[in-house]
């Protein structure tokens, strides 16, 4: 495959990280994505051109910083497919929204005896969270399990989902295997028993074309910084009619529409939700962020990480001792894939990947509960995003190789 | 496929910046995965519990998964004896290996006092030849990312030692 892969142009050279670092590898975009010009422009003009605390000033100047921010909502509510862009509440990112979630519906809506599920391929974000409100409300917490093909088993999240259930709470995308979950039918089983979906698309809305409205779930949350966005800004899109169910999640400026010294009052949507001065620059740098990923064309996208993740899966399956998780067909997956070679350890392969200027994640991912059920207690994962080229495979495999020499040349 | 750049370089360039290829990065990888060290990790020696501990105590780093708990015999503060169980890294294997051989029939505080030159040797990355065979390990410092690996053994072996018979 060529470096523009399946009908996506070489976009190395947006990418300034990327362009000073021409020998790097980096196969971390699950962790983190690397970011393009667009985006450090837009936040650079931002703050030379419009910076003031939005909602707070009758001057022009805090008209423009508003506009900017709620421009990038609007704009970031189209990409995922949201016609109600006051639904979308701004966080920190995906750990925050589930947070937001747990907290603001979680508290108000689960009681003791009623149950939670989440399935085993969570990270954290939305393993703990869910476990701790099951906790904290005296709920019953479920997981579903898998299918040896590292899927949801949905013929067990039926039987799971009892009529005392009342959130099913799951992953669009694995972050540790790269497993696309049905979501369509999950929500499906959610909603036959009158339980909510909410989906966690910390892996899902980078790679993949969200349509929020289609979908059918309750509640989405997305991260800025794995979908070419700064740090720190993410969110939540959350149907309308839940939303105004919900108590406010922080309190202080903005959220509140008139402050009694016996009790308050809350702000419209989105407000009522996001307390304190808001991250404007993130919010219009994601925005930046979104605009680039359309302007490439997220159906290119996905083909090109669909040919370079089959691309790496059929070069890996070559060396020796190569053990790779998940599905089996690249098309099931996002650009992910995540292995062990023989006995090497993943931190030492991902030591020795390193002084080859190759970044991958070697750990537990985040997913400790998943990585028990494959019973390892760390594998290493290389995920693709635009940037990523047949060359960076090459390049990993030839390192593997490298690797495997060393550590098996001193022993017979 | 056919490939954008030439297949098999395991990079592109030289590279300047953060997380590039570097010079003599190959010398560091073949003085972090030396023979001795491999030998260790491959054929560990002192692996095994021990029937008559006076202390055990386990360490876990979250992040890898490495797990490794240390049994120690010790009598009128010495160490007589002490095994390690675990599961890791070949330099948190190696670590231990090492370190169990070392500490045979020393003196709680001789061990201790050995602890902080390894913690030095890991700073500086002088190979210290009081540390015996571990002095392998000095090719770590250059890794900082890898520190924790060949401390977690130190850990749990001052915590068996603090847990009984110091």
């Amino acid at each position: 495959m060529s470096a523009a892969g399946a009908g996506l142009r070489d976009v190395r050279p947006d990418f300034p990280l990327l362009v000073s670092n021409p020998g790097l590898v980096y196969l971390d975009s699950a962790a983190t994505s690397q970011k393009p010009h667009a985006v450090l422009d837009a936040i650079r003009d931002y703050y030379g051109t419009a910076n003031a605390n939005p909602h707070r000033g009758a001057y022009k100047l805090s008209g423009a910083a508003t506009d900017a921010y709620h421009g990038a909502r609007s704009e970031i509510a189209r990409f995922l497919g949201a016609a109600d862009a006051d639904a979308l509440i701004f966080t920190r990112g995906t750990t925050e929204s589930m947070n937001l979630l747990a907290t603001a519906w979680g508290l108000t809506h689960v009681h003791r005896g009623d149950r939670v599920v989440v399935t085993r391929l969570e990270h954290h974000a939305n393993f703990v969270t869910w476990q701790q409100l099951a906790r904290t409300v005296g709920a019953e917490f479920r997981i579903c399990e898998l299918t040896p093909d590292g899927q949801v088993d949905l013929d067990q999240l039926r039987l799971l989902v009892t009529a005392n259930t009342k959130v099913v709470a799951f992953g669009h995308v694995s972050n540790a295997l790269g497993t696309i979950n049905n979501v369509r039918e999950i929500v499906k089983i959610a909603h036959a028993i009158g339980a909510v979906a909410f989906c966690d698309g910390a892996q899902g809305a980078p790679h993949l074309r969200v349509g929020f409205d289609e979908l059918g779930v309750d509640a989405y949350a997305f991260s800025g910084h794995k979908m070419l966005g700064p740090m720190g800004i993410g969110g939540v899109i959350v149907r309308r009619a839940l939303l105004d169910t919900m108590h406010p999640y922080q309190f202080g400026g903005d959220m509140i529409e008139f402050v009694f010294d016996g009790d308050s009052t809350w702000n419209v949507l989105p407000h009522k939700f996001e307390a304190g001065t808001p991250n404007v620059e993130g919010a219009v740098g994601l925005a930046a962020a979104v605009k680039y990923l359309d302007a490439l064309g997220m159906d290119a996208v996905r083909a090109h990480e669909v040919a370079l993740t089959r691309y790496a899966m059929e070069q890996l399956a070559t060396i020796e001792g190569m053990h790779l998780y998940g599905p089996a067909a690249a098309e099931a997956r996002s650009g992910v894939v995540s292995f062990t070679l023989g006995d090497i350890h993943p931190h030492d392969l991902s030591t020795m990947l390193d002084v080859d200027g190759i970044c991958v994640r070697a750990g537990h991912h985040c997913a400790q509960p998943l990585m028990r059920a494959l019973h390892v207690t760390s594998t290493v994962r290389a995920s693709f995003y635009v940037y990523n080229t047949a060359a960076d495979v090459d390049a990993l495999v030839a390192s593997l190789r490298k690797a495997q020499v060393r550590f098996h040349a001193h022993v017979g | 496929m056919p490939t954008s750049a030439e297949p098999g370089t395991g990079a592109r360039d030289t590279g300047a910046g953060t997380g590039a290829p570097v010079a003599g990065a190959d010398a560091g990888l073949a003085a972090l995965y030396q023979e001795r060290i491999l030998d260790h990790y491959r054929r560990p020696r002192h692996k095994g519990t021990l029937a008559r501990a006076t202390g055990v105590h386990g360490v876990k780093n979250p992040l890898c998964g490495d797990d490794v708990s240390v049994a120690v015999f010790v009598r009128n503060g010495v160490v007589v004896e002490a095994q390690y169980t675990g599961i890791g890294c070949s330099i948190m294997q190696a670590t231990a290996s090492m370190l169990m051989g070392l500490v045979h029939g020393r003196t709680c505080d001789e061990v201790e006092a050995l602890a902080r030159r390894f913690d030095a040797m890991l700073a500086s990355g002088t190979a210290d030849a009081a540390l015996g065979e571990l002095d392998a390990l000095a090719g770590v410092a250059a890794f900082k990312a890898r520190h924790k690996c060949a401390k977690l053994p130190w850990q749990a072996l001052l915590g068996a030692m603090a847990e009984g018979g110091r």
